[in-house]
């Protein structure tokens, strides 16, 4: 777009009217130079008697069309013959165009407020939301139990294979990685018992501590949290994005009850495979445990299980195992209910996928210290 | 730069996505300043030629030209120039969810222009209002919107920066007669007043026989015919005389002749 000649604008009094001529190539790359030249133009011609003449004009463009009828937009009939002269190929037509579109847009009402107000405004919002989002996630859940008593009574209605899919998808393919993490996580807490233990000479009850962190919290906790993270999300995707495309509707249409079809098989599945998930990562957790215990604490494997046997009651083991289908169910509910909640684009798929994440996470953690306070206050 | 000559070029274009061949050894030409339609029933690849003219899909085999300039061979300037003189109208508007419509007219704006914000937002104004959309439009977000109004904002969108090659992908499709009228109007509109060369994917035989200069016909992984829609009339190749001759094909003559 190069070499063509710069636009440029002369203007000339005569008879009482404003001749205004632009020359030059007038399109949305050039016109730059000649904004506020025109803009002095435009404020000047109040009363109504600027003609723009065309004959020198080169190539128009909308953009540029605009910028030059801007100079008789203020006039009483700013599209009027009387306004052009000189022969242009499309001039005429473009200005009375780009004109007609035009719109005098006043100025910008500026909205934001800054200081106590807002922030109080802010802070209250928040809550309101908070509030609403709780009570909301509760009715989806007396929503999903109805659903699923109406379902016991005619258990033909059941999706079997929708749920063992999710049982793999959410259960199985989580197991190693889940199984990983607990070992590590049993190998730290062994090290950081052995190191503050040692020092009162009483590095054996490592054994105890190992039992009793991962038995009670640390397996069932690990587990929930990876759900919360892996699968949690991968529901409110799931189900987020077929509300998107309207297959959420479609079902309804079709006489398909979405809670049955989308909800209970996900939260049969999760309700189902996180006490295993939490089993498989309490075993993992006390070999972790095991073998620092071995390596750091020349305690052998036996004398590890045996202690373990004599010292933790297996009550312990109830402990952890009783939260788990719960904290299955927390996750199935709210990754589910924030799918359903997913509008129509992805911006509000990303924030609602990042709030169930966020929500479960929140709500296994509060729940679980629930739970901590119940068991003590029953001498658990 | 005159009108008539060749701006785009395909040359034995091959597409295929693994064993299913789309294209094969296909040529067509656009000239300047004319409105091509682009018709082919449904999987012939209409959408997949334009993807693979304006650059989004590296063609198999062949080359395209524009101006002089092969595809895949320009540098990075030429490219951005070339990119610049280009608006393109996808299938479902295409807008950016994240930003308003005033805003998404302005992206491109603000990209390739250097002018001052306030002219920047009126000329958006401007093109929101020839793309035929209301007022209240400009803040609202695409999720807002209706299916129709999204495609009249990826028009403006597609016109933000005056460009001289427009390539639309069923552009309408989805809206309502009198809007699909007034866009017909627009487009012509435009090409008379600006020389814009128009290619248009389209199935509306109202709008072929409207604006349209020249039909481009994909039939048999290759274009059959490009020619003014009345010798396509008279073309014998059994899936022209089906689409034209068909109870909507004319349908639509008959309301063009009267």
């Amino acid at each position: 777009m190069n070499g063509h000649p710069k636009p440029a604008v002369m203007t000339r009094k005569e008879g009482g009217q404003l001749i205004v001529e632009p020359s030059g190539d007038w399109t949305v790359e050039t016109i730059g130079d000649v904004v506020s030249r025109l803009r002095e133009l435009e404020r000047g011609s109040e009363h109504g008697r600027t003609v723009i003449d065309l004959s020198a004009l080169g190539r128009l463009d909308t953009a540029g069309a605009y910028l030059l009828g801007r100079a008789v937009y203020r006039c009483e009939t700013p599209s009027a013959d009387w306004h052009f002269r000189g022969a242009h190929p499309s001039g005429r037509e473009l200005i009375q165009e780009a004109l007609a579109s035009a719109r005098d847009c006043g100025p910008e009402i500026d909205t934001s407020r800054y200081g106590f107000v807002r922030a109080a405004e802010r802070i209250g919002m928040g809550l309101e939301g908070a509030w609403n989002e709780a009570y909301a996630t509760f009715a989806f859940l007396g929503h999903t139990i109805l659903v699923f008593l109406s379902s016991l009574a005619r258990p033909w209605r059941f999706r079997i294979t929708p749920i063992f899919h999710v049982m793999e998808q959410a259960g199985v393919n989580a197991l190693p990685i889940i199984a990983v993490l607990s070992f590590f996580i049993g190998a730290v807490v062994a090290f950081m018992g052995a190191n503050l233990l040692e020092t009162f000479g009483a590095s054996v009850f490592t054994v105890e501590l190992v039992g009793l962190a991962v038995l009670r919290e640390f397996g069932v906790l690990i587990t929930a949290i990876m759900l919360a993270g892996r699968s949690d999300s991968a529901f409110t995707a799931a189900i987020g994005s077929m509300k998107m495309q309207q297959e959420i509707d479609a079902m309804r249409v079709l006489g398909l009850d979405p809670f049955e079809v989308l909800v209970i098989p996900r939260v049969i599945a999760c309700v189902v495979m996180a006490p295993l998930l939490a089993f498989a990562a309490v075993v993992a957790g006390l070999l972790g445990g095991l073998l620092v215990c071995w390596s750091a604490l020349d305690i052998s494997p036996a004398f590890y299980v045996s202690r373990l046997q004599d010292a933790i009651d297996i009550s312990h083991f109830w402990v952890g195992m009783s939260k788990a289908p719960i904290f299955g169910l927390i996750i199935a509910i709210v990754g589910c209910k924030q799918g359903m909640e997913v509008g129509g684009d992805v911006e509000s798929l990303g924030r609602h996928v990042t709030a169930s994440v966020v929500q479960s996470i929140f709500a296994v953690i509060v729940v679980d210290a629930l739970f901590a306070m119940m068991y003590l206050e029953l001498d658990i | 730069m005159t009108a008539g000559d060749d701006v785009i070029e395909v040359r034995n274009l091959r597409t295929a996505f693994g064993d299913h061949v789309v294209h094969d050894d296909l040529n067509l030409t656009v000239k300047r300043g004319e409105v091509l339609g682009l018709v082919g029933g449904s999987g012939t690849g209409k959408s997949v030629l334009l993807n693979t003219i304006i650059g989004l899909r590296k063609p198999d085999a062949g080359e395209i030209w524009f101006d002089g300039h092969r595809l895949g061979h320009m540098s990075g300037d030429e490219r951005r120039i070339l990119q610049s003189r280009w608006g393109v109208l996808f299938q479902s508007g295409a807008l950016f969810s994240s930003l308003t419509v005033k805003e998404n007219v302005l992206a491109p704006m603000r990209e390739h222009l250097d002018l001052p914000k306030k002219l920047m937002g009126e000329i958006a104004d401007m093109k929101i209002a020839m793309s035929g959309l209301a007022e209240n439009a400009g803040p609202k977000f695409p999720a807002e919107l209706s299916g129709g109004m999204k495609k009249r904002a990826g028009l403006a969108r597609a016109l933000a920066l005056d460009p001289d090659m427009l390539f639309l992908d069923e552009p309408t499709a989805g809206l309502d007669p009198i809007g699909a009228a007034a866009f017909d109007e627009l487009i012509l509109d435009l090409k008379r007043t600006m020389g814009l060369t128009v290619f248009m994917v389209t199935h509306d035989l109202d709008s072929l026989y409207a604006i349209c200069d020249r039909v481009a016909v994909l039939a048999d992984r290759k274009c059959v015919a490009v020619a003014p829609l009345d010798e396509l009339l008279q073309h014998d190749h059994p899936w022209i005389r089906e689409y034209f001759h068909g109870p909507r094909g004319r349908a639509a003559g008959a309301a063009r002749r009267v």
